[in-house]
């Protein structure tokens, strides 16, 4: 039975691994084809959440998990243009202050609109409570959320592997003058991959609003745990965030199962065993920009 | 384009992430020449959304208190700071006493902030009102001459609930598995949890340590299920429960769940359907007191929503700090510590006054527990509560639930 209950978590573990993986992947191209470390990317999961309460209030559940990603990826547009077009040759420390700043106002932006009281939207009836498959326990909402990762995941997988949109910034990733060389400027390809990324980040915010309550500061605590993956995956790497995202969920299911105190710090003892064997994370590219 | 190294990127980013787990300082006001007040309360982390109420109560009765003419003649001035965590709780209050002017400190919800603070207030020999913070160590084996408890402690939580547990057929011979706070609050809840089960027939089966910042409580609710308990515990605190009761209602898991900690705040962002069982209150909006109605007019008038229970335990407790004041006609420390030990009554806004116990420094006072209205019930996000009667009983004494002095360890 023991191992059975253990199943059982690292089964979940791999579902929470997904979810982590939809604000991951994000903050990881951003980080890869921008060479920026994007702080401000959990204000942006904050907002989709938030976006996501007031569109529910009108529309119902479906309508504001479908529209509050769509809206803050319009939101990634003005970011992009206004903000980070103008760092991605800058010294790095200025792009990490600007956006750290930004996710601060955007953190008090939250308070002055929505106030400080957490707010809560309600699942549909539906979704709630749980169903047996074998003797595993699944919440019917996180099998949801798990498909809707897992269609996420193909869609850009595809994207990036499978259409020219993928290769022009998979070659930005490596050789970003190259890619200049050959005439093709990557300006707009920036603008789509942060509309992506941020988009993806409020994609999270919107479906784990139901499951978990909606607060100003809840940007701050994501952004952390993307951080992590980001760096334990490696960058330049699809499948290294996915990877790690897994790994992450499955390590603190097991730690709590086990040493349920040391659950949360669980994914930083995993980050720094892998950065010691392997300092540019699990499946991480040698980015020649990233190298000195 | 300058190149950048990965390292130097990562470290910078891991600083800043690092950085924001800080917090930063919100001061409500400063001025000079006035009565000075330093107020420490959490604004960020699982507790801010309760030190924001906490704030909005404070202010109201500064403003009141202002308006009619200040303390002695004087008016108040508060700053009003994040505490962000115990040790720049620590450092935050010992440069309001040093630098900023305050006469005393006042405030806390956390626990292990507000133990810090005490230590200030001891070493510097100043008056420190603790406000909202609930752990039975403060004013037990940490307790100090010179800090004053105004929340009902853990306690007393424990008893107000476990008694009603008790009525209801939910606690002899039943199983309890309790999810708890790994901070100080926590372990004292629990610690007072597991003595009630003693002694009223209840099987603890299991107790799980969650640390402050979790938010996703799905592998502790799929060890309960594997644990299959009779009744699910909640020692957690902030928002905390609020997560847990949310994810707990997504799983659809048919044990009971109780707790013996919930601010309103916390209770109202649950959402419809979510909360159910029975949990402990210090006060409630919709309390059948006239004064506290008065409170709650004013403050839906001022703010356009309901004051949540740390809204109106800062409301009281400047008022309590302004009659001490302008009965002693002082702001020193210990004319203020003995006026509160010779145990004057203060008005409430409950059914009954209240006074701080001279030997321990907790203000005794009525607890209510509460249930949660059917669905469909409530008229508003605000109205989903039931509250059950006050306890003490209204023929009891008001210290009948809180420890007795062989059983605390308080030593001033």
């Amino acid at each position: 039975m023991q191992l059975v209950f253990l199943l059982e978590q690292v089964v979940n573990g791999l579902v929470l691994g997904g979810y982590y993986l939809l604000i991951a992947l994000g903050l990881q191209l951003i980080f890869s084809v921008g060479g920026i470390v994007n702080l401000a990317h959990g204000a942006f999961y904050a907002i989709g959440a938030y976006f996501s309460v007031s569109i529910a209030k009108f529309l119902g559940f479906g309508p504001s998990v479908a529209l509050s990603p769509i809206a803050v990826a319009m939101l990634g547009i003005l970011f992009e243009r206004f903000l980070l077009r103008r760092f991605y040759a800058a010294d790095p420390i200025l792009s990490l202050l600007v956006t750290f700043g930004l996710a601060m106002i955007v953190e008090q932006l939250i308070r002055i609109i929505w106030g400080a009281a957490p707010l809560s939207v309600n699942m549909p009836p539906e979704f709630k409570g749980s169903v047996l498959i074998g003797d595993f326990l699944f919440s019917r909402y996180r099998l949801f959320l798990l498909a809707v990762v897992v269609g996420v995941l193909a869609s850009i997988w595809l994207l990036l592997h499978k259409a020219s949109f993928g290769r022009v910034v998979r070659a930005g990733i490596q050789r970003r003058d190259m890619v200049a060389a050959l005439g093709i400027r990557l300006q707009p390809y920036m603008t789509a991959i942060v509309m992506l990324g941020v988009g993806m980040a409020a994609l999270g915010g919107a479906l784990f609003a139901p499951i978990t309550i909606v607060h100003p500061a809840m940007g701050a605590e994501i952004i952390i745990v993307a951080f992590v993956v980001v760096v334990i995956g490696g960058l330049g790497s699809f499948w290294g965030v996915v990877l790690s995202a897994l790994l992450v969920g499955v390590v603190r299911g097991m730690t709590i199962h086990f040493i349920p105190a040391a659950g949360e710090a669980s994914m930083y003892v995993l980050m720094f065993l892998v950065l010691l064997f392997r300092p540019r994370g699990l499946l991480g590219e040698r980015i020649e920009k990233f190298e000195t | 384009m300058t190149r950048q190294n990965r390292r130097r990127v990562l470290k910078a980013g891991a600083a800043f992430v690092g950085a924001s787990a800080l917090g930063f300082p919100t001061i409500v006001s400063g001025q000079g020449d006035k009565i000075k007040i330093g107020h420490l309360t959490a604004l960020t982390g699982f507790l801010g959304a309760l030190g924001a109420y906490a704030q909005l109560g404070l202010r109201m009765a500064q403003e009141e208190i202002n308006a009619s003419g200040g303390v002695m003649g004087r008016q108040l001035d508060i700053v009003s700071e994040d505490s962000v965590n115990p040790s720049t709780a620590a450092t935050k209050a010992q440069r309001m006493l040093d630098q900023d002017g305050a006469a005393f400190l006042m405030g806390e919800i956390n626990s292990a902030s507000a133990a810090t603070i005490m230590q200030v207030a001891a070493r510097n020999k100043r008056f420190y009102l603790q406000i909202g913070a609930r752990s039975d160590a403060l004013r037990g084996k940490s307790c100090n001459r010179y800090t004053f408890h105004v929340d009902i402690p853990s306690h007393v939580m424990v008893y107000a609930v476990g008694k009603a547990l008790v009525r209801d057929n939910m606690m002899k011979g039943k199983r309890f598995y309790t999810l708890t706070a790994d901070y100080l609050f926590g372990h004292d809840l629990a610690a007072a949890a597991k003595t009630f089960f003693d002694e009223n027939g209840g099987q603890l089966i299991g107790d799980e340590l969650v640390a402050t910042d979790v938010t996703e409580f799905s592998p502790y609710l799929l060890k309960i299920r594997q644990a299959r308990p009779d009744i699910v515990c909640s020692n957690l605190a902030g928002n905390q429960v609020t997560n847990l009761v949310k994810q707990y209602a997504e799983f659809g898991l048919p044990y009971p769940i109780v707790g013996f900690n919930l601010n309103t705040a916390d209770a109202w962002a649950a959402g419809e359907g979510n909360l159910s069982g029975t949990w402990p209150t210090v006060w409630h909006h919709d309390l059948d007191v006239s004064t506290s109605k008065t409170f709650v007019a004013n403050f839906i008038k001022k703010y356009g929503k309901p004051p949540e229970n740390h809204a109106w335990i800062e409301y009281i407790s400047l008022k309590i700090m302004a009659q001490a004041m302008a009965e002693t006609k002082s702001t020193e420390t210990m004319q203020l510590v003995t006026y509160f030990e010779n145990e004057p009554k203060f008005e409430i806004l409950k059914a009954r006054q209240g006074y701080f116990r001279s030997w321990d420094h907790q203000l005794m006072q009525e607890a209510y527990p509460f249930t949660v209205k059917p669905k469909g019930k409530a008229k508003d996000q605000y109205d989903t509560l039931a509250l059950g009667e006050a306890v003490p009983a209204p023929n009891e004494s008001l210290d009948v639930l809180a420890v007795s002095k062989e059983q605390n360890s308080c030593v001033m």
